[in-house]
């Protein structure tokens, strides 16, 4: 923001800061470095939106979040996202593309450093009463948080903002005792988050639920990867020629409750009409209120939804096979996802195996 | 409490290196509404050499089942020979061709979205592939970049 002044510049200053603007700007800088804009534009915009209003990810822009957490929240946020729901670590980011990326979401408010004193340390044990009674509905009894992915894509929204999971690693490490007793002093105006104060807890009150959240992060399980035995294909090869197996899959797909969608080969539509691969061979198919119920949890699943077995020859044999829904899904950094994932999988699973049996 | 938070950061970090990265998926979001951005897919999908072999129509086969939800639909690309060649030399690699972008309106914006293929180094980690995740991967990122960027 320009500062004013009373003092005009005589026209020698002047000319000598034209010519100086003119030198840096002359001066060799790296042109390939990205602006903070251009990096949020690239990393953040997809789920935090372009303005800053939030979608998948919370409202950046929204002055009470700006005004209650520093730079270094927002650093470490960045650099190690929060496990398992759906803001991933962005470890590819040097130090000053990520503070670039600060420095833009900046310009929607500035940090206002709190007038009063961090909290002093406070009774972890009352302070778990005091969650359960006054934090619990929102942001769950272990602090787990709300469901889903912060806001649904063009689905309603239930609240404009997810309560976020306080027991989260990578909250936990980016978040201080003073932001977290600060919040629950002044609340979040725009959200349901209101301040515990003026619903007449005392500032002891806060301190002890300060101290009950820090104690998560002693009693949270780490996220750890999925284990995904199969590799990246549920593969199985088929004691019966191809067009049978072809027959079998189709009764494994019924059988399983899934609608047949379309049989295609592999190459249709990047080869002209006639000339396809006929040893290769697709079946779609869905189970439209499971994958209905996958969108709202996480809409990115459609990388590896509606269901998709390929029947394949291959050095004589006839494979079958399907992507592991569990080695995508630690992809997508969702724990709800993890557990539809393992469904998919066992209903993959059962397809393939019952059509080689 | 510093060795403590210090202890968390390590903590975190050193398990965000057991899981997905940032950068394994592609996420783009286009200032534009879905007809005109569905289209910009495919014209730049096939300005990069590649053929648009099916655009999948995931939000009809919701909506004829009884299911509300905005446009959303896959766009499978690849070249044949590569796609060809690739398939039957690694027929577990079959699962994941041809390549697909996701395309999802939000409102009167819409969402690109595919998964990195240099992912695919991970658990196909022959040197033959390599240098194809790499060039499927260059030319992904210039797509979306392309596709969000258009006028």
């Amino acid at each position: 923001m320009p500062r004013s002044t009373s003092r005009r510049p005589k026209p020698l200053s002047a000319t000598a800061a034209l010519l100086f603007t003119a030198l840096v700007s002359a001066a060799p800088v790296d042109a390939a470095e990205p602006t903070g804009e251009a990096l949020y534009q690239r990393h953040c915009a997809a789920c935090h939106g372009a303005d800053g209003r939030g979608g998948v990810g919370v409202p950046l822009a929204l002055p009470a979040f700006l005004r209650s957490v520093d730079d270094p929240y927002l650093r470490k946020t960045i650099r190690l996202g929060r496990p398992g729901r759906v803001m991933p670590a962005f470890s590819q980011l040097t130090d000053s593309e990520i503070g670039g990326i600060v420095a833009y979401v900046r310009h929607w408010g500035q940090y206002t450093p709190p007038k009063t004193p961090p909290p002093p340390p406070g009774d972890a044990r009352r302070g778990a009463s005091l969650f359960a009674a006054r934090c619990s509905a929102c942001h769950g009894a272990e602090g787990q948080g709300g469901h889903g992915t912060g806001v649904t894509f063009s689905r309603p929204r239930a609240l404009a903002i997810l309560p976020p999971a306080l027991n989260n690693p990578g909250f936990l490490a980016a978040a201080s005792d003073a932001q977290i007793y600060r919040t629950l002093a002044e609340g979040r105006s725009g959200t349901p988050m209101q301040s515990f104060l003026n619903q007449g807890l005392t500032p002891r009150d806060l301190a002890d639920i300060t101290a009950h959240v820090r104690g998560f992060g002693a009693a949270t399980k780490p996220a750890t990867a999925v284990a995904a035995d199969e590799g990246p294909a549920i593969l199985r090869e088929s004691p019966y020629d191809r067009a049978t197996t072809i027959d079998r899959l189709r009764s494994a797909i019924g059988a399983a409750n899934l609608r047949l969608v379309r049989i295609q080969t592999l190459d249709q539509g990047l080869v002209p009409d006639g000339q396809e691969d006929q040893s290769q061979t697709i079946v779609y198919s869905c189970d439209f209120p499971f994958l209905n119920e996958a969108l709202k949890i996480d809409p990115r699943v459609g990388l590896f939804l509606p269901c998709r077995i390929t029947v394949l020859e291959h050095q004589g044999k006839v494979l079958v096979l399907a992507v592991n829904p569990k080695r995508l899904s630690p992809l997508f950094n969702n724990r709800e996802l993890d557990q539809l994932c393992d469904r998919m999988y066992d209903t993959y699973l059962q397809i393939v195996e019952e059509t080689v049996l | 409490m510093i060795r403590r938070s210090l202890l968390l950061v390590a903590g975190v970090l050193a398990l965000t290196t057991t899981l997905a990265q940032a950068d394994d998926l592609m996420f783009r979001r286009v200032t534009r509404g879905f007809p005109e951005t569905i289209t910009q897919v495919q014209e730049v999908i096939r300005a990069h050499g590649y053929t648009v072999s099916r655009v999948q129509r995931v939000d009809v086969g919701l909506t004829s089942s009884g299911f509300q939800t905005a446009e959303y639909r896959l766009v499978f690309y690849g070249k044949a020979e590569e796609v060809h060649a690739l398939s039957h030399a690694h027929p577990k690699l079959a699962a994941f061709l041809p390549l697909v972008v996701i395309v999802f309106a939000e409102g009167d914006e819409t969402l690109l979205l595919a998964t990195n293929p240099r992912w695919l180094a991970r658990d196909f980690p022959d040197a033959e592939l390599r240098p194809h995740f790499a060039q499927w991967s260059r030319d992904l990122e210039a797509i979306l970049d392309e596709a969000s960027a258009a006028p």
